[in-house]
């Protein structure tokens, strides 16, 4: 008997944002990327198509990261140079797009200046030619200098900003608005922020396809649960003609499973628990291969070996469009 | 919930005159006036003030003079067929056509035209005789209209079936048989056709109108209404509509939920 596949039938989709700006845009990428626009749930490419690939962000640092000793041999000879270390990750591990964490300008920390994190910002410009993801170092105030600076030095290059949070938005999205950027809105595993912060934004003038939502996520064995749940619900909302929530998602991947300590601690310590480099590697894997199957269409990842075979994963999933 | 403005319909005086004028300003006025209070549709009723055989022009300038200051999809409103289809053919949005009864003669020449125009269609739940007094005749004219979407291939979220609601201050017993009935339609199929009521009649003379539309309001989408030929410009009938969407996880929640859903 010939079963009849059930269809859903959505009213709108994912909305598209570009990321990057080429020469004739008023950038110097030689690669701009599209993200969203998908009309289905994820990957269910029988009911619609996914418009655009979920992308992987390789997380490069402005200072030596403080990561393990494991993950940081992946890029020895590179993490004081983070120019060096956004080519290793285009050129070595096809990383998407760069995602560059400005750490070192915490003010308990290295404490770089609006000037240094600018200067770093173009001289990764300059080392290649994909989109720039931007964060600062998660000091409010900081940040607020620091985005500022590196929007209005990298004036035209639509980059990726972040973070926007319901507490400290109006700078960031100023600055973007100005030096035409994007920027990544962020709430705390809480859909209804989420949305007030997406119209917050939107109120202040910036078009809804220059915002892309990060709705913080759990690493696996971590609360990632609670992450899909409030994915899944944003992509409905979206589906469902909810504008304030139909933006393309990014998800912290590397930082949230590398946090883990099954990412971190070694095989003498826990021999059950196998090689610390496999298994950390799997760690992130898992993390990213779930997040996408709750909507994820960026992904921020460190390990890479972890970002060869989700990858793979992302062209077996597209496989269907 | 889907908010269909009723304010350009013959019956008000200043949108008559403006009919027998051929004045578009007053119908320009109200398309802007209504989308700005929140309408997603536009219903278009000449009312009484044409001449029967004068109505296929008459729509035809009413679409056009809409069109020209609106880009709301229309609601064409007339018991007159060939003045639906003149207008059917100038509307550049897929439109509604408000309405057809339980008669075949009437469900053919609908249907039909609704799937040639790539239009929805508003169901009555009534036929010749008139309205039926309780919830299941009215279900059961339901029925038939969910069996000619389905004869004729119109998508089931294409029909909106009204199960007519009357004028509390004249016929009282009608509204909670209409409530039921809202939730029966909505189980006849899956997916389920699209409900509507002409929300302004259940407060006809009454002089508490606006209390009483509000209240029927949140009371039909608790029971499943999902669209409403109402008062587009009743700030708080909007508010209710808006929190109904809330209260009923229909949207998500956010601060700003009342200005949001405005703005959509």
């Amino acid at each position: 008997m010939p079963v009849t596949v059930v269809k859903e039938r959505y009213p709108s989709k994912v909305g598209e944002v570009i990321l990057g700006a080429a020469s004739a845009q008023g950038g110097t990428r030689t690669s701009v990327i599209t993200v969203g626009g998908d009309k289905t749930l994820p990957f269910l490419q029988f009911e619609g198509i996914a418009e655009n690939k979920p992308v992987i962000a390789m997380e490069v640092n402005d200072i030596v990261p403080p990561w393990n000793d494991a993950l940081k041999a992946n890029f020895a000879g590179v993490l004081d140079n983070p120019a060096a270390w956004a080519r290793k990750c285009v050129q070595e591990f096809g990383a998407d797009l760069i995602y560059l964490k400005l750490i070192g300008a915490d003010p308990e920390g290295v404490n770089h200046s609006p000037e240094d994190c600018s200067r770093i910002t173009r001289e990764v410009l300059a080392a290649v030619g994909v989109p720039l993801i931007v964060c600062g170092c998660e000091n409010a105030e900081k940040d607020n200098e620091v985005i500022a600076a590196v929007a209005e030095s990298c004036a035209g290059e639509n980059l990726l900003l972040g973070l926007a949070e319901q507490d400290n938005y109006k700078s960031i999205v100023a600055a973007a608005m100005v030096h035409k950027h994007s920027v990544i809105a962020r709430s705390p595993l809480d859909i209804n922020i989420c949305k007030q912060l997406n119209i917050l934004i939107s109120e202040m003038g910036l078009p809804l396809n220059r915002i892309v939502i990060d709705p913080m996520i759990g690493g696996l064995g971590f609360g990632i649960e609670y992450a899909y749940s409030i994915m899944e619900r944003i992509r409905l909302g979206s589906l469902g003609n909810d504008k304030m929530l139909s933006m393309p998602v990014i998800c912290t991947v590397g930082y949230e499973a590398n946090r883990a300590k099954e990412a971190n601690v070694s095989a003498e310590e826990y021999p059950g628990w196998g090689e610390l480099k496999d298994r950390a590697a799997l760690w992130e894997t898992l993390t990213a291969s779930a997040i996408l199957q709750a909507g994820a269409n960026i992904l921020i990842m460190r390990n890479p070996a972890a970002v060869k075979l989700v990858q793979d994963n992302i062209a077996d999933l597209m496989e269907g469009n | 919930m889907i908010i269909i403005g009723e304010r350009i319909n013959g019956m008000f005086t200043d949108i008559g005159e403006a009919l027998r004028n051929k004045d578009p300003k007053p119908l320009q006025f109200w398309a802007t006036k209504q989308e700005e209070g929140g309408a997603h549709y536009l219903d278009v009723n000449s009312g009484p003030a044409i001449p029967t055989g004068e109505r296929p022009e008459a729509y035809k300038w009413m679409v056009q003079v809409i069109q020209e200051v609106s880009d709301l999809p229309l609601t064409l409103d007339s018991t007159n067929y060939n003045a639906i289809e003149e207008g059917l053919k100038l509307c550049k949005r897929p439109a509604m056509i408000n309405s057809v009864p339980v008669e075949r003669a009437k469900i053919e020449r609908v249907f039909a035209m609704a799937i040639q125009y790539n239009a929805q269609v508003i169901g009555l739940t009534m036929d010749n005789k008139g309205i039926p007094k309780d919830a299941e005749n009215r279900v059961a004219f339901a029925l038939e209209l969910v069996a000619a979407a389905d004869e004729f291939g119109l998508y089931m979220e294409d029909l909106f079936i009204d199960p007519l609601i009357l004028p509390c201050n004249v016929a009282q017993e009608h509204a909670p048989e209409v409530l039921e009935a809202l939730r029966q339609i909505k189980t006849l199929a899956d997916p389920a056709p699209r409900t509507v009521l002409g929300l302004s009649n259940v407060s006809q003379k009454s002089p508490d109108r606006r209390l009483i539309n509000r209240t029927y309001l949140a009371m039909a989408m608790a029971c499943g209404l999902d669209a409403a030929i109402m008062d587009a410009n009743d700030d708080a009938l909007i508010d209710v509509a808006a929190t109904c969407e809330i209260l009923l996880n229909k949207s998500v929640y956010a601060d700003s939920y009342l200005k949001v859903f405005r703005t959509r």
